[in-house]
């Protein structure tokens, strides 16, 4: 449905030029909630803006249902722009127009019938769950109330894609939890297709189907958010989806330290015990946390291995064979 | 007891013998003073609201990043408007003197002092719109460019209710620098408060019509600032 072909964009910066987006290149489909994570200068806002047309790409094309969206103007870009939402980190509401007039804005300047704009933005004042603050201005509202509006109003108008740029980055952890489970519910009931642009790793775990690691304007690494979170291949994308490694206190025999991730039904059975039975060697857990990624479970550990070479290899298989991500992080046998 | 008889013959400098002689010509010439600089500020800011408003939307929409940037346009209309600021006002109304006798057929009087006052407050009040304008915050107006909204509704829908509280803030500053300047043109033979002042309280050294003058001035302009705080206050509702 949104599909980016080598997309650039440079900015005149004091030093030159600026190169926010290096030849992206991304296929969104129907349905998604894509993620864009990446730390600040990675380009994931310029891709969002380019998306929504706010900013005009130097080269390539971004076609929305088909549609080449870089090389539209006037009319024809407003009704695009029509089939897009936009949720803003700063909410950018209308502060002088009540939360039900924010959210009928899209449809007020779409010309559409008062009786409609009037069900309508009900319809959405209910899913946002602000029924009770239909008549109240914005600078009455929390944070996370105006982003509910935020959201809302970029839904009203029934658009294809929703794009959320740091949407949550200005909410605190309560409020971005019950933001996000939002959004997630309304991409689950309705199909809109989101993009979710971050920098906030559990963004990405609460609710992305797919995520695009960003650095230096360009993806190193997308896919299926479990593949991706997983299995980072790219130092930025481990750096983001593992926290750095800790200092472990090695035992004095010296071990090796290895991470093991479990994924789905592997988070549930218990052979740690028996791996380190049937191989004799000494197995310490020395950190370890359970989540849920995309709806899957994923437990990771990081463990000491004490023990020979070959018995660590045989080890290392066994967990291998029971559908266990392991990798050695370093050694001190 | 006070006399009032004697109160009006010192006040009126022996001009009048007794106090109701002395209320009977005061009081219609002041009310009539009054009406003059209201009759001038009155239209003079209607004028320069209007235009002032349609040149400061102008060079707001037309500045570099604006919502329709026209180098051009912008840094012509600019020039335009500092020349208009940049001459003082009692120059700006000898200036305008021909041209208030060909609109308004004369060049003396009340009326035609609302020619060089409208004229005066245009390039004010366009920059004063224009900062009024430029205070919105740039996130609003993206909300409703990502919205597809259009040029037109960019500007009814969202710059004008947004920056509404701002705008009558800069309404009120240009009514009340207009009871000053019309006090001003009042002197050079354009009636009003201003010419009460200088017929009277100069030319016949009428210290106590010029004090009158003053009091009016000044409740004049605590009138219109106090309704000006209370619209805008109205309006914002941030």
């Amino acid at each position: 449905m949104l599909e980016v072909r080598n997309l650039s964009k440079t900015y005149a910066v004091k030093q030159g030029n600026f190169h926010a987006l290096k030849n992206v290149s991304i296929t969104v489909n129907k349905g998604e909630i894509f993620g864009f994570i990446g730390l600040s200068g990675a380009g994931k806002t310029s891709l969002a803006r380019c998306v929504s047309v706010l900013e005009k790409a130097d080269s390539g094309e971004i076609l929305l249902g088909g549609i080449d969206i870089t090389k539209l103007k006037g009319a024809k870009l407003r009704e695009i722009r029509k089939k897009m939402g936009f949720v803003f980190q700063h909410f950018n509401l209308l502060m002088n127009a009540t939360v039900f007039d924010n959210i009928a804005f899209p449809l007020k300047i779409a010309g559409k019938r008062a009786s409609f704009i009037q069900s309508r933005v009900n319809e959405l004042l209910e899913i946002v769950g602000l029924t009770e603050k239909s008549a109240a201005y914005p600078a009455t509202l929390s944070g996370g109330q105006k982003q509910r509006v935020g959201i809302a109003r970029a839904l009203v108008a029934e658009p294809e894609l929703v794009i959320c740029d740091e949407s949550t980055s200005a909410l605190d952890p309560d409020t971005t939890r019950d933001v996000l489970s939002l959004i997630k519910k309304i991409g689950a009931e309705t199909g809109v297709t989101f993009l979710v642009i971050t920098h906030e790793m559990d963004v990405v775990k609460a609710i992305c189907t797919h995520v695009a690691v960003m650095e230096d304007g360009e993806i190193i690494e997308s896919g299926n958010v479990l593949d991706v979170l997983t299995k980072p291949k790219t130092p930025t994308a481990k750096r983001f989806f593992w926290p750095p490694d800790s200092v472990f206190e090695v035992s004095p025999q010296g071990g090796h330290i290895c991470r093991a991730t479990f994924i789905g039904e592997a988070a549930r059975k218990g052979f740690i015990y028996e791996i380190s039975r049937k191989f004799n060697v000494e197995l310490s857990i020395l950190s370890g946390n359970i989540e849920s990624i995309g709806g899957t479970m994923v437990g990771s550990l990081i463990l000491e291995i004490l023990g020979k070479e070959e018995i660590l290899a045989k080890t290392l298989n066994a967990f291998k064979e029971n559908g266990v991500e392991i990798e050695v992080l370093s050694n001190h046998a | 007891m006070l006399d009032w008889d004697n109160l009006a013959y010192i006040l009126s400098g022996g001009r009048h013998q007794t106090f109701e002689g002395y209320t009977n010509h005061i009081i219609p010439t002041l009310i009539q003073g009054t009406i003059d600089t209201m009759y001038m500020v009155g239209f003079a800011s209607l004028f320069a609201i209007i235009f002032g408003m349609l040149i400061g939307l102008l060079l707001y929409i037309t500045q570099p990043n604006g919502i329709h940037p026209v180098a051009f346009v912008n840094r012509f209309v600019g020039i335009i408007v500092n020349i208009g600021r940049s001459i003082p006002f009692v120059v700006m109304i000898i200036l305008v003197f021909p041209l208030s006798q060909h609109i308004v057929g004369t060049s003396i009087g009340r009326t035609a002092a609302i020619v060089p006052l409208t004229i005066a407050a245009i390039p004010f009040m366009s920059r004063v719109v224009e900062s009024a304008l430029n205070e919105l915050s740039h996130g609003i107006i993206e909300a409703a460019t990502a919205a597809g909204a259009t040029t037109r509704q960019i500007i009814f829908r969202v710059i004008l209710p947004e920056s509404a509280p701002a705008l009558v803030g800069g309404f009120t500053l240009l009514i009340i620098n207009l009871i000053t300047f019309s006090a001003m043109a009042g002197m050079v033979g354009g009636g009003g408060l201003g010419h009460l002042a200088n017929s009277y309280g100069l030319q016949r050294h009428r210290t106590d019509i010029l004090m009158y003058v003053v009091v009016i001035l000044v409740i004049l302009v605590q009138i219109i600032q106090g309704i000006g705080q209370m619209i805008s206050r109205k309006l914002d509702k941030r």
